[in-house]
């Protein structure tokens, strides 16, 4: 498919390469060759004492999706992408509509939202994790008092709710920037014309506000699934390392663990490629939208 | 406001202000343990800010690593976010403003970048790093030669920032943008006598700035708080980046931690992009929201 590009355009055969040349070096020596190695370690058994590898076919791929410990990781990193999505996106439009209705243009109240997209994952995960360490957390004390039983070190499903918190906590920043926008992109004369035919507030926002958010709805739970598979490692690896006893060993995390911990090049490599298989999807799903939205307008 | 409905708008400033306190809450938490002089019984369970954050800060600030982290993590981020904008804006300038073979090749072939972060091809690339000429060296080996090349970029910044710095996404974006740049500017270049390089220069270029600003902050941020990289491609203390170096100091369950230092430091890795956010928040919205299209 051909792209498109000026209608007038300069002469010049070796100049556009030549102004090419960085980003295709750079592509070619840190994506598409290890990227090319990742394709073959998946259908090879390297021996690291022989220096040599033996082709296996799709061995490494059977025995991953033979593996209960692999079903377990996609489970949790599935429920934990839901969750975290969820809860950051529905916080965020709740947050967004009362901001868009009490101060429309407020720049202090947005600066004082968008703060935490600035916070590295793994340091969101620390201030959390000081909340609700169960030793000396303060958060964590007072849910003792209250006779809850907590210990996120100890319980799979305690740790599975810190990660979200975290991962959540810092994505709602994100969120909130893109429903504000959305929400004053609105015409205020729509608003208008509902309210006169005598739509209240919620009746607006049911029939009137969240249908218009649709597309922009869309394109944050792509990028929020994006998010949480792939920019949490930083949370899990500062606050649970995977555990307790694997509960919160996402997929990405499992990928890392097995390759450089276990050594495991093969089963890491065929990971690899299901999660590469994920991201395209993931992005073909996101482009037929944009097409689709490019349609309408 | 299209109503008055002092009751809803009671509810949503209800809603704003137990947000805002939940956006908060850590942040002020950091700020309270931060601040708490060392003598403090139960130093965690303080409620209050303390009298002792600037000495605390200052105390972070003294440590061993943390200034030359600091130092990495910067040199890391505005090497990541000046790289990519640079080798975008000459690749969009190149598939926009030429028309030459397999220009649609290599836009596809930038494209595809999207879909191999980091994450998903981490062994491999950490493998790239270790030894940056193993792919000559291994094209050679087919080809029957025989070399013996190894340049490691482990440790270094070089290692921290080249194999982040493609960008399919800003690319695109300075595609779109210069899609929409009037053609009579190129024409009026052209019968001036400006070549392709002084069109870019003296015209392209300055029209880009308002999309460069907005790109530079997000990627300054993303840069700042990588991690997994950093993680993999330095080993020694002095040559890894301020939020590793943070997370290493993390929560034990050992009770003679000075959790106030720790906090303090937290607070110093955290404040940069923090900062850059908000005083150059027009910029970031629009480079965040820039993304949707």
């Amino acid at each position: 498919m051909a792209i498109r590009g000026k209608d007038v355009v300069f002469k010049g055969r070796a100049l556009p390469w030549l102004l090419l040349a960085p980003q295709l070096l750079v592509l070619a020596v840190f994506f598409f060759w290890p990227a090319g190695r990742g394709i073959v370690e998946a259908f090879f058994l390297s021996d690291p004492f022989l220096d040599r590898s033996i082709y296996v076919g799709l061995d490494n791929f059977r025995a991953l999706f033979a593996s209960p410990e692999y079903w377990d990781s996609v489970w949790l990193t599935l429920r934990f992408s839901a969750a975290t999505t969820l809860l950051s996106m529905s916080v965020a439009l709740a947050l967004a509509v009362a901001a868009d209705r009490v101060l429309r243009r407020s720049l202090l109240l947005r600066s004082l939202v968008i703060w935490p997209y600035a916070v590295a994952p793994a340091i969101a995960g620390m201030l959390w994790l000081f909340l609700f360490h169960p030793a000396f957390g303060v958060l964590a004390l007072a849910l003792r008092d209250l006779g809850v039983g907590w210990n996120p070190l100890l319980d799979g499903g305690d740790a599975m709710l810190l990660i979200v918190a975290a991962a959540a906590w810092k994505q709602v920043s994100y969120n909130f920037v893109f429903f504000l926008a959305g929400l004053q992109a609105i015409p205020a004369s729509l608003i208008e014309a509902a309210a006169i035919d005598g739509a209240g507030p919620a009746r607006r926002l049911r029939d009137l506000v969240l249908p218009l958010l649709g597309p922009t709805s869309f394109f944050l739970l792509v990028m929020n699934v994006i998010y949480a598979f792939f920019e949490t490692f930083g949370i899990v690896d500062a606050i649970t390392g995977g555990g307790p006893g694997g509960a919160t060993r996402l997929l990405v995390y499992k990928v890392y663990k097995d390759g450089f911990q276990a050594q495991d090049l093969g089963s890491s490599a065929a990971q690899s490629i299901v999660l590469m298989v994920i991201v395209v999807a993931l992005t073909i799903l996101q482009f037929r939208f944009v097409e689709k939205r490019v349609s309408y307008a | 406001m299209v109503e008055r409905s002092p009751r809803f708008d009671a509810f949503c400033w209800l809603l704003l202000s137990a947000g805002l306190l939940l956006v908060f809450l850590p942040l002020y938490y950091a700020l309270v343990i931060a601040s708490q002089p060392d003598d403090t019984a139960r130093l965690t369970l303080a409620t209050l800010p303390g009298s002792a954050l600037w000495h605390n800060l200052a105390a972070a600030w003294a440590k061993d690593d943390l200034q030359r982290q600091l130092v990495n993590s910067t040199v890391m981020a505005l090497g990541i976010a000046l790289g990519k904008l640079s080798i975008s804006l000459l690749s969009a300038f190149a598939v926009t403003y030429f028309r030459f073979r397999f220009r649609t090749a290599a836009f596809w072939l930038i494209f595809i970048t999207l879909m191999l972060p980091v994450e998903v091809r981490i062994v491999p690339t950490f493998e790239v790093a270790a030894n940056v000429l193993s792919p000559v060296t291994a094209l050679a080996g087919w080809l029957g030669w025989r070399l013996e090349l190894n340049v490691s970029l482990l440790d270094s910044y070089a290692g921290l920032i080249l194999p982040l710095i493609a960008s399919a996404t800003a690319t695109f974006l300075f595609r779109q943008f210069f899609l929409v740049v009037p053609d009579e500017l190129c024409e009026a270049a052209k019968v001036d006598g400006a070549g392709p390089l002084r069109f870019f220069r003296d015209i392209l270029l300055p029209m880009s700035r308002t999309s460069m600003a907005a790109l530079f902050v997000i990627l300054f941020i993303y840069g700042w708080n990588q991690y997994l990289w950093p993680l993999l491609a330095t080993t020694r203390a002095e040559m890894t980046t301020v939020v590793i170096g943070v997370a290493r100091t993390l929560p034990t369950d050992n009770a003679d931690t000075r959790w106030n230092l720790t906090m303090a430091t937290t607070l110093l890795a955290m404040l940069p992009p923090v900062l850059v956010v908000v005083l150059l928040q027009r910029w970031f919205v629009r480079g965040l929201v820039d993304q949707e299209k």
